[in-house]
């Protein structure tokens, strides 16, 4: 499957700066591994050195969070979108 | 710098007082002037504190994401975030510093210690902040 990958600003130095770049793969963790072979920079931006996804990455097929998906076992489309948002948040201490 | 209207920055401040206990938290969509320098903020969306807390705040993913075609929809885009600070003063946190999500973005902080409300901007940038003019402007 082909999809979109839109990418957010803080991970644009690893994709030279463009903003929407093509992925291959039948699921998110596919996707996610054919990014990481043509841009290796999103390495550890996108997973944890277990593999799982990053905490403060979210990640959006379509509409939807795929947290509640499968996460990286989350099913793509050809034609679909993956958006990619950091996590907002923060703490007093 | 960050150049803000009164009454978006009033509504932060509104926002942060009627959330008082808890922080509040909201993002700040508008323009990147083409040298990054200067950010003129044209809209203050208020977001829920999903973390309901006083120490802590983070907004829901999706409601970012909404926010986020809202503002492309209008041409604009997500520059910033803000939220308040109850019981300390207007800078970034350790924990806000180590969170920052994105180095462009400028980070508002809206202090309630004190007896008037203090709002502050700030540059988050691989652990580093520095501090930047706001404008206020009609
Ligand atoms: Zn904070």
């Amino acid at each position: 499957m082909s999809v979109e990958v839109r990418v957010p600003t803080v991970l644009r130095p690893a994709t030279g700066g463009v903003a929407v770049v093509p992925g291959e793969g039948a699921t998110v963790g596919e996707v996610f591994n054919d990014l990481i072979d043509r841009h290796p920079g999103l390495k550890g931006q996108l997973l944890t050195e277990s593999g799982e996804l990053h905490r403060h990455l979210n990640v959006f097929r379509n509409d939807d969070d795929i947290r509640y998906l499968g996460k990286l076992d989350a099913e793509v489309s050809e034609g679909d979108t993956l958006t990619l948002m950091p996590a907002v948040a923060g703490g007093a201490s | 710098m960050l150049v803000i209207r009164k009454k978006d920055l009033d509504l932060m401040t509104c926002h942060a007082l009627d959330g008082y206990p808890l922080e509040v938290c909201g993002l700040l969509i508008g323009t990147l002037r083409d040298t990054d320098v200067e950010t003129d903020v044209t809209s203050v969306e208020p977001t829920e504190n999903v973390a309901a807390s006083s120490r802590v705040y983070e907004i829901a993913p999706k409601v970012l994401l909404e926010v986020e075609r809202r503002a492309e929809a209008g041409g604009t885009q997500i520059v910033g975030v803000y939220h308040s600070h109850t019981h300390t003063d207007a800078k970034p946190s350790p924990t806000d510093i180590a969170q920052a999500p994105d180095p462009t973005w400028h980070y508002v902080l809206v202090s309630l210690r004190d007896e008037h409300p203090c709002v502050r901007s700030w540059k988050i940038d691989s652990g580093n902040i520095e501090e930047e003019e706001v404008v206020v402007k009609w």
